[in-house]
């Protein structure tokens, strides 16, 4: 048992303080080093540009136009379209067709996340349900939703209900189609990693595979978003009824039937910037969130 | 020259050994029928021992090691491992980039079934130990090589099991860098009492660390040769009796390795 003490250190052995010196020097020279891009880069790299390209379009619009390439009811000016949006500001009935197509549409999604999120997981861990309705669930996808709005209105009729079903068919399979290839693209690494550390079955699929799947997960969840947008839109443009209240389709809708071209173009536009808005406000920062914190948004 | 090998130097001399492997054989299906990976191993690590296990490429060593972490089972033969669960470190940190470094420790720790209230202090113990302190917050990208390598090792500590298995930790690192964790877990091996069984296919890596030294043939993996490692701890790879012993049984791995071409 003698020789359980430390041996003295022979000469030109590292003493322990060495070593931790030697290791510090190595640690600074090694240390990636990451930092955010200052404001003014962000204005210039990412603000500028989308900017230029939306004065271009609004000037190739306004030219043809001036130039007459067609009847003017045809093709009003961006100027009559952006009175309408005024007008509809000034009635003060703007935010509320927005909020009635927002609030839907939203509410929706949260349905659609909480069924095919276990859908998901299930697909992609159970090997009969994958086998089962793996294929279907992808083939779903490449459905046009606006084909469950004549069905879904001969089953629940012209109301809320029947808005939320062409929803979730739209936007159910993009969120487990997404949370699936999430988990497939988990690193078998991280899987044995959790093993021996004695993560497995729930508490594997809880501390290990939800997390690494996070990135794929999320995709499907912005494809869900736009297949939701769309969907509903689809329903409240084919679907209109009093009772259901004027959304942005239904804005739409009422354009063509009174003919009136800056309406349509205004409830177009709507549509356009709402789906853009949600996507930039929710699910681009949680998505560059989650890839910085793991250092897989690297600085170009 | 002192003798090191105060703890178990023999196989079998520990009472009970921190692992037995006991006529394991392992053999996967592949292209040409069944292939035989592992024939016959028996070999036991005793309590506080640090074994490497050295071969050429196809001798099933990395086979060896997950089986004795329990990831794979033996086609015969029975592994034990009295104190638990080993803890398993990879060639790839397999660190879990969501988390910061102190949370994955945290998580093995949580897995282990520690308190919450305990887990930060204990993570920050072994951050310590690895001397780390101060990383808690960081991320994993944030870390260089040999640091993550340090967190994994935290990590893998933190499972607290009694047997430590490591499958090239270091073989993707700088040399410079290497040899400063192999004198970290030399130090850390020795304050804390862990048995190790380390997989490498690099001959002075594996005299530099062991206590004794196994030499694996290939095409099926067998036992083909032992040695004691009796020079004083702490080593450098550099030493001349690091040396010459490697000398020798990198003159043994190559007689393996020359048999495979003779036919």
């Amino acid at each position: 048992m003698a020789s359980t003490d430390t041996p003295a250190p022979a000469k030109g052995r590292a003493m322990p303080d060495d070593l931790a010196g030697l290791e510090a020097g190595l640690d600074a020279l090694d240390t990636v080093q990451s930092q955010r891009a200052p404001l003014r880069q962000v204005l210039v790299g990412k603000v500028l540009p989308p900017v230029v390209a939306v004065a271009l379009v609004l000037l190739v619009w306004q030219l043809l136009v001036a130039a007459e390439v067609t009847e003017s009811y045809k093709l009003p000016p961006p100027s009559a379209v952006w009175d309408g949006v005024r007008e509809m500001w000034l009635q003060g009935t703007l935010l509320d067709v927005v909020w009635t197509s927002v609030s839907r549409g939203l509410l929706g999604f949260l349905l659609a996340l909480a069924i095919g999120t276990p859908l998901g997981l299930l697909v992609a861990r159970v090997r009969f349900v994958r086998a089962a309705i793996g294929p279907i669930l992808s083939g779903l996808q490449s459905l046009p939703s606006v084909a469950w709005v004549p069905p879904a209105v001969i089953w629940l009729g012209l109301n809320d209900a029947m808005m939320f079903t062409v929803i979730l068919l739209g936007a159910v399979p993009s969120i487990a189609n997404g949370l699936v290839s999430g988990v497939d693209q988990v690193p078998p690494l991280f899987l044995r990693a959790g093993r021996t550390m004695g993560a497995t079955g729930l508490r594997g699929t809880w501390h290990i595979v939800m997390p690494a799947a996070l990135p794929g997960y999320l995709s499907g969840l912005k494809q869900g978003w736009a297949f939701s947008w769309r969907s509903l839109m689809a329903a409240e443009i084919i679907a209109s009824s009093p009772d259901l209240g004027l959304g942005l389709g239904q804005l739409l809708e009422n354009g063509r039937n009174n003919f009136d071209m800056p309406g349509v173009f205004l409830a177009i536009l709507l549509i356009l910037v709402v789906g853009i808005a949600i996507d930039l406000l929710v699910f681009s920062p949680l998505e560059r969130w989650v890839l910085r914190s793991r250092g897989l948004l690297v600085k170009g | 020259m002192a003798i090191t090998t105060t703890r178990a130097a023999e196989p079998g001399a520990a009472i009970t050994p921190a692992a037995r492997i006991e006529h394991v054989s392992k053999s996967f299906a592949g292209p040409s029928g069944r292939q035989q990976v592992l024939d016959d191993i028996t070999l036991d690590v005793g309590r506080g021992e640090f074994v490497t296990l050295l071969g050429a490429s196809g001798c099933g060593k990395s086979t060896l090691l997950n089986l004795v972490a329990g990831l794979d089972r033996p086609t015969s033969g029975s592994i034990a491992t009295p104190g638990g669960r080993p803890a398993l470190m990879f060639q790839e940190h397999a660190l879990l980039p969501w988390l910061t470094a102190g949370r994955n420790i945290e998580l093995a720790l949580k897995l282990r079934g520690v308190a919450k209230s305990e887990r930060r202090a204990e993570a920050e113990r072994l951050l310590d130990l690895v001397r780390l302190g101060g990383a808690h917050r960081k991320r994993v990208h944030e870390l260089s090589g040999g640091m993550r390598q340090r967190v994994a090792m935290a990590r893998a500590l933190a499972q607290d099991s009694e047997l430590l298995l490591m499958d090239e930790p270091f073989a993707a690192l700088d040399a410079i860098t290497r040899d400063v964790l192999h004198d970290e877990l030399t130090r850390i091996w020795s304050e804390t009492g862990l048995s190790v069984l380390f997989v490498t296919h690099n001959v002075r890596e594996a005299v530099r660390l062991a206590e004794r030294v196994v030499l694996l043939s290939s095409r099926p993996g067998r036992v083909a040769r032992e040695w004691t490692v009796g020079i004083d701890q702490p080593r450098r790879i550099e030493d001349a009796a690091v040396a010459e012993l490697s000398v020798e049984i990198t003159e043994e791995l190559r007689g393996e390795i020359r048999r495979h071409g003779q036919h």
